[in-house]
């Protein structure tokens, strides 16, 4: 064999696996990112600094992710989500960290975690094991035992209560199901099942869960307490009109009255401050990358892959629409950050893994390597 | 690298096309709900929306004007603005102060720690004073403390060097610099000036961030000179106020008048409050009873009864009055005089202040004549002077008079005037017969007068008021060392539900020097104890105001400084009405 010179060598190594087109998009996304929170902080560079190292991190772990080969993958998926479901069992024993009303957090003796993050990959790929492994005869136990499969992590979560994890990862267990082809039957039966079972799911909702809801109605009936959030989201929207206040000219961000400006509402700061061309920009971002997402879902090589890479790029979806659609008031107040802008490793840790692997998935065609 | 075997394709359940359509469909519509959403509000709603944030930090804050300040005639600061600081909080949500602040907070302030929390805490209000009007130096240990959302505004907060002294005269303003009462209500357009606003950016907890634009200078108010004389003005109130209390009457006013321009130049009330003290005073000290009260003058119309009568011709100062022996039957009523006599001159009737002699001058003259007359020298109504609440007086229209009423209108009974009113109505006396109208301000010119009597009527009987004060008269203690004095006293039942009771209203009203005079005091004191005459009462009052006035203005004697003879004890200063 010709030895190559080194440099070549080493950026095969570095790249062969990454997918450029995604990239280039996500680059863009948080270099777009990085910019609104300059301005969220009022020019902080400590803080960006910190989102720089964030992204570093996450960006290291999508590099791994994608060079793992599909089969290893796979081996994790059981592994996985038992871990996630003992550490989610271990929030509700003593070891739980409660902060502002909700136990979300393990301590772990060096540093406090939150499974619930993990069981955003976690489950997806469960599931999509499981629809792997039983591919060739697919009952309507199967659909059963994977719904399963995702509701009782779910039910762990919102019990903490985090309405805005529990409503991610059920929506990734629900394109799993999706796409591994539940019955339209069944789908609408579950429907009907949800509706009807809404007034007891609106019992079991905390209070505080119920007054965003009811704020969103009406934020106005409570606008210094709890309709505050969204009207101040609404207010910096509108204000930006159709080409922005300009950049680090929001007035609702740099005098203080935007809250969670660096996360959950930085589309807030990004809107008034870039208006409704910078919004339409944004979304063709997102478009962008659920586009490519979505051709790596068309071109994957396997029911499991096929099903992982169409949940990732699906959810992906979600948490964008969840969050701004709950900045600019369609939404509830649900504690979903914009993917990939706003302030926030963890997040950007579990998008970035997701990321690795719909890269991982498009350039490993082969599920064994010889 | 190379991979060994063909794509795992076998067995994959391939995804049916209606199921990637929904996808789609499902990801359209969000997407068409996100850009509808940002299309209403970045694009038809958001002038709404803009305005609305704009409130949230813009806001458009007062500057109080500074209240101008009131002087004596002389500049003396009789009323002035000082600035002060109001303490101010804007609403608490998650910036809220802790318990250590807030204690702190309340112990700067010197109030209540619960109830700064309460207020500081209160979610329906937007906006609370903590407290209003602290003195700078306290407002600095406020600010040191750095409170979240507790901020500082510039009042400007009144005081009255005068105290009690200008009281009534001058009122008091309110909280909010407003006049309430007395000079302060009366001239409130002239010394408020305009409050000026400025638009400024504010942050969530309300510190100001950034002056934006002033966009309207406040316009203080105008400085005003009100004619007044401090020094006249103390000499006054401390001599009602001894006056009332050495008789422990219920109350007493003294008003002094420049005699040629007609400008008040002293109005003193006794009781009186200290308008700088926060604590509200009880209502009857409140009111400027030399100009809100009414009361019956008595005797001292008979001049102005007299008057009319000379002028008519029916009399001359030397005329002889049959006076009845004291008794005087008029429509089946009986008049008395306290001291009797057969008869009496013009001159002595005004001396002794006979009561039959005044009811026989009114009876000659015609109701027209004597009511019209009564009217011209301003009884009846208000003196013009256009203090805040100031009575007008009673006098009733002549067509209905009665003889009797006529009669007891001659001296002085059946009508009411307040002391200003009557002060200035003795101005004809002074001025030739002119009536001139009376001013709180200072007047760079005199008034025009209004002739009420001839000069030589007018003459006449200021001569016979100078007899009042000598031996014989009603008031020698009235007579001043050096100077002339001419003037009357009054000696009024007060009448309670209709009928006279036993109570009085004793008063003196004087002019010096008799010759040539500069000044009118008029005293009036309600309800002594004891002695009630007015000759008694008011008059050394009178005398002490006078005499140093008119020292103070270096006024040349007009009569040698043994001029004040007093007869020996006597009642001579006895009189009813």
């Amino acid at each position: 064999m010709i030895k190559q010179p080194l440099w070549p060598r080493v950026k095969r190594i570095l790249i062969q696996h990454l997918d450029p087109v995604l990239m280039a998009g996500l680059g863009v996304l948080m270099l777009v990112g990085l910019v609104v929170l300059y301005s969220a902080t009022d020019g902080n560079w400590s803080r960006v600094l910190a989102q720089v190292a964030n992204i570093l991190a996450a960006l290291t772990a999508l590099w791994v992710v994608a060079n793992i080969p599909l089969h290893y993958l796979m081996r994790t998926a059981l592994p996985l989500y038992a871990l996630g479901m003992l550490l989610l069992l271990g929030v509700m024993t003593p070891l739980g960290v409660n902060s502002h009303g909700a136990t979300r957090w393990l301590n772990i003796g060096v540093a406090t975690i939150q499974p619930s993050e993990l069981m955003k990959i976690a489950v997806p790929l469960m599931m999509a094991w499981y629809f792997e492994k039983h591919e060739a005869s697919l009952t309507l136990k199967n659909y059963f035992v994977a719904t399963l499969l995702l509701l009782l992590p779910v039910a762990l979560i919102a019990k903490q209560p985090d309405l805005g994890t529990a409503i991610l990862i059920s929506a990734s267990g629900f394109y799993v199901l999706f796409l591994a082809g539940l019955s339209w039957r069944i789908m609408g039966g579950l429907f009907v099942a949800a509706a009807a079972s809404a007034p007891f799911m609106w019992n079991m909702l905390h209070d505080y869960q119920k007054h965003r809801i009811l704020m969103l109605l009406d934020p106005s009936q409570d606008a210094l307490g709890k309709g505050y959030h969204t009207i101040q989201g609404m207010i910096a929207v509108g204000s930006g009109g159709i080409l922005g206040k300009g950049y680090l000219n929001g007035t609702q961000t740099h005098l203080d009255f935007l809250p969670e400006r660096t996360t959950d509402f930085i589309f807030a700061v990004y809107s008034e401050e870039f208006g409704l061309l910078g919004n339409i920009i944004l979304l063709g971002i997102y478009l962008f990358i659920i586009g490519r997402g979505f051709i790596i879902t068309a071109n994957a090589s396997t029911y499991f892959t096929r099903l992982m890479a169409g949940s990732i790029t699906l959810t992906f979806f979600t948490y964008a629409f969840v969050n701004m659609g709950m900045v600019s008031g369609i939404l509830p107040v649900v504690g979903v950050p914009l993917p990939l802008v706003s302030y926030g490793g963890t997040s950007m840790l579990t998008l970035l893994l997701g990321f690795g692997m719909l890269m991982s998935i498009h350039t490993h065609k082969t599920l064994v390597q010889t | 690298m190379s991979y060994n075997g063909a794509l795992k394709t076998t067995g994959v359940v391939a995804l049916p096309p209606w199921r990637s359509s929904l996808l789609f469909l499902v990801l359209l519509l969000g997407l068409c709900a996100l850009v509808g959403r940002a299309v209403y509000l970045q694009g038809i709603h958001n002038d709404f929306l803009q305005q609305k944030g704009d409130a949230r930090y813009g806001r458009t804050v007062d500057i109080v004007a500074h209240r101008g300040m009131i002087t004596d005639r002389y500049g003396e600061p009789l009323a002035i603005s000082t600035p002060v600081e109001s303490v101010w909080a804007s609403s608490q949500q998650d910036e809220a102060a802790t318990p250590e602040q807030v204690r702190q907070l309340a112990q700067a302030l010197g109030m209540d720690a619960r109830d700064v929390k309460n207020r500081l805490f209160d979610d329906s209000r937007d906006f609370v004073y903590l407290k209003r009007q602290i003195p700078p130096e306290q407002a600095e240990k406020v600010v040191r403390l750095e409170v979240p959302g507790v901020s500082l505004h510039r009042e400007y907060r009144r005081y009255y060097p005068g105290a009690d002294m200008t009281a009534q005269l001058l009122g008091f303003t309110d909280v909010d610099d407003n006049g309430q009462e007395g000079i302060e209500l009366a001239l409130q357009e002239l010394l408020s000036g305009k409050a000026g606003s400025e638009r400024v950016i504010k942050d969530r907890r309300g510190h100001i961030v950034e002056d934006v634009a002033s966009i309207r200078a406040p316009k203080p108010g105008s400085d005003l000179a009100l004619s007044l004389d401090s020094k006249m003005q103390y000499l006054a109130f401390r001599e009602i106020k001894l006056a009332v209390e050495q008789h422990h009457a219920k109350a007493g006013s003294i008003v002094v008048l420049d005699a040629k321009s007609g400008e008040v130049l002293a109005l003193a009330n006794w009781p009186s409050y200290n308008p700088n003290n926060r604590d509200k005073p009880a209502t009857k000290m409140l009111r400027n009873r030399a100009v809100t009260d009414l009361f019956e003058p008595g005797s001292t119309i008979k001049p102005f009864t007299v008057a009319t009568a000379l002028e008519a011709g029916k009399f001359t100062p030397d005329s002889v009055i049959n006076t009845e022996n004291g008794v005087f039957t008029v429509g089946g009523r009986k008049i008395h005089d306290t001291h009797p006599y057969a008869s009496l001159t013009v001159a002595q009737v005004i001396q002794h202040s006979s009561n039959v002699g005044a009811a026989k001058m009114g009876l000659s003259l015609s109701p027209e004549t004597f009511g019209s007359s009564l009217s011209e020298a301003g009884f009846g109504t208000a003196t013009g002077s256009a203090f805040p609440g100031e009575a007008s007086g009673k006098l009733r229209d002549y067509h209905k008079w009665m003889p009797i009423e006529q009669a007891n209108m001659s001296f002085g009974n059946g009508m009411s005037v307040n002391l200003l009113q009557l002060a200035r109505a003795y101005t004809v006396f002074a001025n030739g017969g002119e009536l001139k109208p009376v001013s709180f301000l200072r007047q760079d010119a005199p008034g025009v007068g209004k002739r009420v009597f001839s000069e030589t009527t007018a003459r006449e009987v200021r001569d016979m008021l100078e007899l009042v004060v000598q031996p014989g008269g009603t008031a020698p203690q009235a007579q001043i060392k050096g100077y002339r004095v001419a003037g009357k006293t009054g000696t009024a039942h007060k009448v309670e539900g209709g009928r006279y009771v036993d109570r009085y209203v004793a008063s003196f009203v004087g002019m010096a020097p008799a010759s040539n005079p500069r000044l009118i005091v008029a005293v009036m004191v309600d309800e002594p104890t004891g002695e009630y005459y007015g000759g008694l009462i008011a008059a050394p009052s009178f005398s002490n105001v006078m005499g140093s006035a008119l020292r103070l203005l270096n006024v040349p004697n007009d009569a040698p400084l043994g001029n004040v003879m007093m007869p020996p004890a006597g009642d001579d200063a006895k009189e009813e009405t």
